[in-house]
């Protein structure tokens, strides 16, 4: 079971996995792992778990400030299937609104620093083209939100690490006082402080150089696909345009088939392909939104993988500094020792203004020095352990992250060239109609 | 060569002057651009065709001559003047405006050439205006200037009589078929002017969207830069957009070229269509008001004047060419349409025909490495 070593300051905070029953008492979403959820009888049985967000619903309430507020809860599904005849039972259902989906994702990111988290749909609509709204009321919105959601759970539920995960498993299952439940972890407490961590990233000397590549790739990845989500929002545009334009033909045509004799049931009926051609657009570009969702995804990833990076830094930078620390006081200790005043010191300075200390004064000193210096290297041991388990365990995240993403794109690719075609045949479809049309004239 | 009236040759008809190939075939390449004579304000262009006839009146088969837009002009006033009572085709516009057009560019002369080639083809079509003394010599005279100068004016009977009526006769009551001629030009100008526009509007957000289309698929090749395993299928990608980029781009190229001028072409027809109406709804006017003046004069006359049957005929004649030419007209203007509309979805199905390909020749790129995986 991989984790992260247990941080000589989180040791006194529960665990993550504080047993509730039984002692992995999470969920095991992949196929054929035997799933040891709290009561249920799984020797020997395999069990697969799935989840959905099944109904997105408009509610009001009051927030914390006592003023009314308007917001969408989710539903969200848990079901068990029995390998052996399929069938699902409905196990657990509850509602969530997207803040607490934003609190569960918050508590992952403290307690895996070494996992990359996936990402929450985006919070409000961003790269919208025109016709799209940028309300998060608006139904589509919701929709696409709603499976952005399901997504994300999927991908908690299918991490080896995180889907075991106890928090996760009470949010799924736990209606009320979940909320409370994840506060009293204390999690946000232990969040790194952004500044601590935008200091570690300026002042580090040797982090790791996989993860200095990485953190210029996730930059890089970041600014290419926000280009393209913007570019391809202005294509959608374009293309809406040039679509709904050719719908005056299918008028033009009609009023001009009015003073025509012959020519006129041919031109009628191309201007009524015209107007299904240019009604076409809106189904395309809807399905051409769920790409972007995905290209979305992994922009969003690129911030998940710069906050794996980061921690690393900061770990690093911590190290350092305990080995710089450390060294600075073994370099006092041997001043104390040999009576040489290399470095400078205030103990050293007033000795000289005030005269010189005693020799047992001196002893006392040297004492407390040694004893700093062992609790020290004690430290940077365990520091420097921890260092390279966070390294190793954050790597191999990293490659099963990337194995996906490549997955991923590759269909989302797949997919998109897929949607051109059926475009391109229904183009050729209206056109070859109202070319026919034309040649009754 | 025959002079005086033309006249229906007994054996030869309109037909074997269909029979030419193309005036214009083949020859499109022998412009002369810039040219060595001195400039003038319109186009400095010279054409070249070659014609061959079967026709009696022609000395020689096969005609070869250089004309430019200003003798395309000179003939197509001859023409009107010398036959007030038929449909002559239009020419391309006379004016461009510099700056907007380049008047040397391919694209600008060859779709002029195109419209000259139709319009001299309608005139062979013609069975009147085909036998016109002035076409005659457009096609065969090796120099026109010296032909223009001479000022042979030959004109019908009907030319010379009609260029004298003179306007200020008010109109009656036009009769039923030809208000309703009148009615349909103004409603076809109409619908017509509105296609001219809609396909306008289209060819400028095709462009717009084409513009987008350079900045999106480069994006991708951007990306594949950063990748490892989605390279080739992001550069795939890239490629494929491309690919798109330039069949619309042939898409937006081929209807300015081809669509747009044809929609022009008609709007100006039925503009030169409504002056010849009017110009007898003239004619009919004149012979109603001398016939009023006549019925007037109550004077013992024994039987209608001799200018007053005079008008008569004219106002006959005037109204069988021009019901004759609009029956013809109809039917061209079919067929032209037809074929125009054909050609526009042609074009289209074309540009998606090549998009299809280049997005499935991708698929296999896109999926090779998963199965391989």
């Amino acid at each position: 079971m991989e984790q992260a070593p247990p941080d000589p300051e989180r040791q006194l905070q529960p665990a993550p996995l504080e047993p509730l029953g039984s002692p992995d008492a999470g969920l095991g979403a992949a196929v054929g792992k035997e799933a040891e959820g709290a009561g249920e009888e799984s020797s020997g049985v395999d069990t697969k778990i799935e989840i959905s967000v099944s109904e997105a619903e408009k509610r009001t309430g009051r927030n914390a400030m006592n003023m009314q507020e308007t917001y969408t809860a989710y539903l969200i599904e848990t079901r068990s299937v029995e390998h052996t005849d399929g069938q699902s039972v409905l196990t657990d259902s509850l509602w969530r609104r997207y803040s607490e989906f934003e609190l569960l994702r918050s508590y992952l990111l403290v307690y895996y620093p070494h996992i990359v988290v996936p990402p929450l749909p985006e919070k409000r609509a961003e790269f919208v083209w025109h016709k799209l709204s940028a309300d998060n009321m608006d139904p589509d919105f919701v929709e696409r939100r709603r499976i952005g959601l399901e997504n994300f759970l999927l991908r908690i539920a299918s991490h080896p690490i995180l889907c075991r995960d106890k928090i996760f498993y009470l949010f799924l299952t736990q209606e009320g006082n979940w909320k409370e439940t994840v506060n009293e972890t204390g999690f946000q407490l232990k969040a790194d402080s952004r500044l601590k961590a935008l200091n570690a990233t300026f002042r580090v000397k040797n982090p790791d150089k996989r993860f200095t590549d990485l953190k210029h790739y996730s930059d890089e990845l970041q600014s290419v696909i926000s280009h393209l989500l913007r570019v391809r929002a202005r294509v959608a545009d374009r293309l809406y345009g040039v679509y709904k334009v050719h719908g005056n033909y299918g008028r033009v045509f009609s009023e001009w088939s009015a003073i025509e004799k012959e020519m006129g049931d041919g031109l009628q009926s191309a201007g009524h392909h015209m107007d299904v051609y240019a009604s076409s657009i809106d189904d395309i570009l809807e399905d051409e939104e769920h790409y972007a969702d995905q290209l979305k995804e992994y922009l969003f990833y690129a911030e998940a993988l710069r906050a794996v990076c980061r921690k690393h830094e900061l770990m690093q930078y911590d190290l350092e500094m305990a080995a710089q620390d450390l060294a600075s006081k073994k370099q006092q200790c041997e001043e104390l020792v040999t009576g040489t005043v290399r470095t400078f010191s205030l103990k050293g300075m007033t000795t000289k203004l005030f005269g010189q200390e005693t020799p047992e004064q001196r002893e006392a000193r040297i004492k407390v020095l040694e004893e700093q210096i062992n609790e020290g290297e004690q430290q940077l041991k365990s520091k420097n352990l921890e260092g390279r388990e966070f390294v190793k365990n954050a790597w191999a995240d990293i490659e099963r992250f990337k194995e996906q993403k490549n997955r991923d794109l590759k269909e989302a690719l797949i997919s998109y060239a897929v949607m051109q075609i059926s475009m391109c045949k229904k183009g050729i479809q209206v056109w070859t109609n109202a070319k026919e049309c034309f040649s009754k004239m | 060569m025959a002079g005086g009236p033309p006249k229906a040759l007994p054996s030869t008809g309109p037909h074997s002057l269909r029979d030419m190939p193309h005036p214009l075939a083949g020859s499109s390449s022998e412009e002369a651009v810039g040219g060595d004579s001195t400039p003038s304000p319109d186009l400095l262009m010279a054409r070249s065709f070659g014609d061959k006839s079967t026709r009696v009146e022609f000395d020689l088969p096969e005609y070869s001559v250089r004309r430019r837009y200003q003798d395309f002009d000179w003939l197509r006033s001859k023409l009107e003047e010398s036959q007030p009572t038929h449909l002559i085709p239009p020419l391309p516009e006379k004016f461009v405006v510099k700056g907007v057009v380049d008047r040397f560019s391919e694209e600008f002369v060859e779709t002029r050439r195109k419209a000259l080639d139709k319009f001299l083809k309608r005139i062979t079509d013609h069975p009147v205006l085909s036998f016109n003394e002035h076409f005659n010599i457009f096609l065969t005279a090796k120099d026109l200037n010296a032909y223009k100068k001479q000022g042979i004016a030959l004109l019908t009977r009907m030319g010379e009589s009609v260029k004298h009526v003179t306007g200020g006769y008010k109109l009656r009551t036009r009769p039923l078929e030809f208000a309703a001629i009148g009615d349909y030009l103004d409603t076809f100008a109409l619908k017509l002017g509105t296609i001219d526009r809609i396909a306008q509007r289209i060819i400028k957000e095709e462009i717009e969207y084409l513009v987008e289309l350079r900045e999106y698929g480069p994006v991708y090749s951007t990306w594949s830069a950063l990748e490892g395993e989605l390279a080739e299928p992001l550069e795939g990608v890239s490629a494929c957009i491309g690919n798109c980029s330039t069949a619309l781009e042939e898409l937006t190229d081929d209807m300015t070229e081809d669509f747009l001028p044809v929609l022009r072409e008609y709007i100006l027809y039925s503009d030169s269509m409504k002056s010849v109406l009017k110009k007898r709804d003239q004619v009919q006017a004149e012979y109603e008001a001398k016939l009023e003046a006549v019925a007037l004069r109550k004077e013992d006359r024994p039987k209608v004047p001799a200018d007053v049957e005079k008008c008569q005929d004219r106002m006959e004649c005037f109204n069988a060419d021009l019901k004759a030419d609009m029956e013809r007209w109809q039917n061209n203007k079919r067929q032209d349409f037809r074929q125009l509309l054909m050609g526009m979805a042609d074009k289209n199905i074309q540009y998606y025909e090549k998009c299809l390909m280049a997005w499935e020749s991708i698929i296999p790129l896109l999926q090779e490495k998963q199965e391989a995986k």
